[in-house]
């Protein structure tokens, strides 16, 4: 078969694989770095081709709790938001981790705190991958890092959603929802019949039959050993999530004696400061998290044994280079190089910095 | 004992809409009759397998463990928007929520109103006893001018506190809005009102109509610390002069 290729923005591809996924629901609100998402299925009359509803909600709290009802009853849901439309959200994701409730969240991450910019950023990593809103939970993180991936990320946001029941979160910045690239489409999947949504997901409120007790959706527990319980329940998904889900891809890590390890917008600039730095005779490999959370801790504790020091490059003031510093144990030195408020760094910063450091 | 159970001399049979658990609701509270004459409409209306309920916080938080249909625990406030995409994803359920006012006229102000106002097709019962109940007795959006509560100790001094409000006018102002109502469970007439005026909601809302309101002014002993005789009276002579009962809002007056 012919390949589908469209030039689209990232976030338009977050639009067009939710429509294909056989998404059947989006919620959301405008905000910038990320308003093309619910612009672009407007103006794709999704209720026409598939049935999907998309909905403009009165706020981000509305949407995430939108997506909570569709979720409950079973549905794909999925919602948009920009960093600081995410943080009004948090009470519904942890509601949604709590009930143990399936969707995607993308965060277009622009610079904070506060209104802060509407230039990319990566400040929002604390939030994603530590929980975000209050009580003990994970989404699964996952950062892309091209129009591509948001697509296809938002597919496999779909899949890891629904195989744990655990709300997804791409985390990815302004640069990435608004560039444009080619993006391979996928072939449009059909939505769920009610049937094929009762089979899948027996815990849902799709209406009771005889057949079966009424199902309930909470996250209410008030005897304290069984919410201790269902805690535990939902700490034994995490830990089965980080055995199986971790994702990441090395560049030029074979004979690397320095590495990068960033995210996002941030590792496409490493990628081209690797190249460069090799020009150079600086041997610098990178490695990319492709799931923030569960974090590649294994493969970034096996590369202590190669390299002289690691550098995580971010566009914040230092956040996942903590998680970085707690895998490798002390075992190399570990910097961090953050641009602030909105801004990228340069390749040639990157390279400055590994020669100041190591 | 036995013996006299017999079909022929049945008065009164419990709906199969209501599981057997027992209810947590003080004595003397509405929120029981509210709960049996919803869970009895959805029985005659034959909307048992195709109801899907939203519970609020608040006392009936736990309104999901006695209504025998699905259900889903929203967060504080938020049940109308987890109604509106459950109503817009399952087009032919009968979607319900059931709040209070501190949940649907303070924290979901906005949730509440933007449902009302697309019209979204579902049933809110909004039950208004002028007080927060779960936490202790706080003072409400519909707390009356005067009226003590925890934290209004000296009475509602509306310079400082607003104005108690009145959502179901509110919301009958808006598009949206087709079957609009205040009514109470206090008094057995009062009762067979809110089940037809429940009833008529319900049908509506099979009709596909839009955004039905069915208010019930009720008491809440504990809060108000009155026995439930006392409160019963007193919301008769303060709450029903300010929040009449009757039709706000019918499908004739569009
Ligand atoms: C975000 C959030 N804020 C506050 C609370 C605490 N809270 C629980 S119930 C409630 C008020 C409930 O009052 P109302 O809606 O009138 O219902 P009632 O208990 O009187 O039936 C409050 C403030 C909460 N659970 N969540």
């Amino acid at each position: 078969m012919k390949k589908e290729l469209r030039l689209m923005k990232g976030n338009e591809a977050v639009g067009e694989a939710a429509i294909r996924v056989g998404a059947d629901g989006y919620f959301g609100y405008p905000i910038t770095t990320q308003s093309e998402v619910l612009e672009y299925l407007m103006s794709e009359k999704p209720h026409e081709r598939t049935g999907m509803v998309v909905l403009q909600a009165e706020s981000e709290v509305a949407a995430i709790n939108m997506v909570y009802g569709a979720a409950g009853a079973g549905k794909m849901a999925i919602t948009s938001s920009s960093s600081p439309g995410i943080s009004l959200k948090q009470e519904g994701i942890s509601y949604m981790a709590g009930a143990e409730l399936p969707c995607v969240i993308l965060n277009v991450v622009r610079g904070g705190p506060g209104l802060g910019t509407i230039q990319p950023g990566q400040a929002d990593y604390f939030q994603a991958v530590k929980g975000g809103g209050h009580g003990d939970y994970k989404l699964i993180t996952l950062a892309p890092s091209s129009v591509q991936e948001m697509y296809d990320f938002t597919i496999l946001g779909f899949e890891l959603a629904f195989k744990y029941r655990n709300p997804v979160m791409l985390l990815s910045d302004g640069a990435i929802g608004q560039m444009m690239e080619k993006v391979e489409l996928t072939e449009q999947k059909e939505r769920r019949t009610t049937e094929e949504i009762v089979k899948q997901c027996p815990w849902a409120t799709t209406g009771k039959p005889k057949s079966r007790d009424h199902n309930i959706i909470t996250s209410l527990e008030l005897q304290s050993d069984k919410q201790e319980e269902l805690n535990h329940k939902l700490q034994r998904k995490y830990k089965q999530v980080e055995e199986d889900e971790v994702r990441y891809e090395t560049i030029q890590c074979e004979d690397a004696e320095y590495l990068i390890i960033a995210f996002g917008t941030s590792a496409r600039i490493a990628q081209k400061a690797v190249k460069e730095a090799r020009e150079q005779g600086i041997k610098m490999g990178l490695l990319r998290p492709i799931t923030l959370f569960p974090f590649p801790k294994k493969k970034i504790m096996e590369m202590t044994q190669q390299v002289k020091g690691m550098l995580s490059v971010e566009m914040n003031a230092g956040q996942m280079v903590e998680d970085i510093r707690l895998a490798v144990n002390g075992k190399v030195p570990v910097e961090h190089f953050g641009r602030l408020g909105g801004n990228m760094p340069s390749s040639e910063e990157i390279i400055e910095q590994v020669r100041k450091h190591f | 004992m036995e013996d006299i159970k017999k079909a022929e001399y049945l008065a009164y049979k419990k709906t199969e809409v209501l599981t057997d658990k027992v209810l947590h609701y003080c004595p003397g509270c509405g929120h029981g009759t509210i709960h049996r004459l919803v869970a009895e409409v959805i029985e005659e209306l034959d909307l048992q397998h195709k109801t899907i309920g939203i519970a609020p916080v608040g006392c009936s938080v736990l309104a999901y463990e006695y209504f025998n249909v699905d259900f889903q625990e929203a967060a504080h406030g938020r049940a109308p928007a987890l109604a509106t995409a459950i109503s817009r994803l399952y087009p032919d359920h009968a979607v319900f929520t059931y709040q209070g006012d501190g949940d649907l006229a303070a924290i979901g102000t906005a949730e509440t109103i933007h449902a009302c106002n697309r019209g979204e097709n579902i049933v809110i019962v909004f039950v208004n006893n002028g007080i927060y109940g779960m936490t202790g007795g706080q003072m409400a959006p519909t707390t009356l001018e005067n009226m003590k509560s925890s934290t209004s100790p000296y009475g509602r001094d509306v310079k400082m506190m607003g104005s108690p409000m009145k959502m179901s006018e509110l919301v009958a102002n808006l598009p949206g809005t087709h079957y609009v109502t205040r009514q109470a469970v206090h008094k057995p007439g009062h009762v067979r009102k809110t089940k037809r005026a429940l009833k008529k909601a319900f049908q509506y809302q099979q009709e596909k109509k839009g955004t039905q309101l069915v208010e019930i002014v009720s008491n809440c002993n504990s809060g108000w610390k009155m026995t439930p005789n006392k409160s019963n009276q007193w919301m008769e002579e303060n709450m029903f002069p300010f929040f009449p009962l009757g039709d706000i809002k019918t499908p004739d007056d569009k």
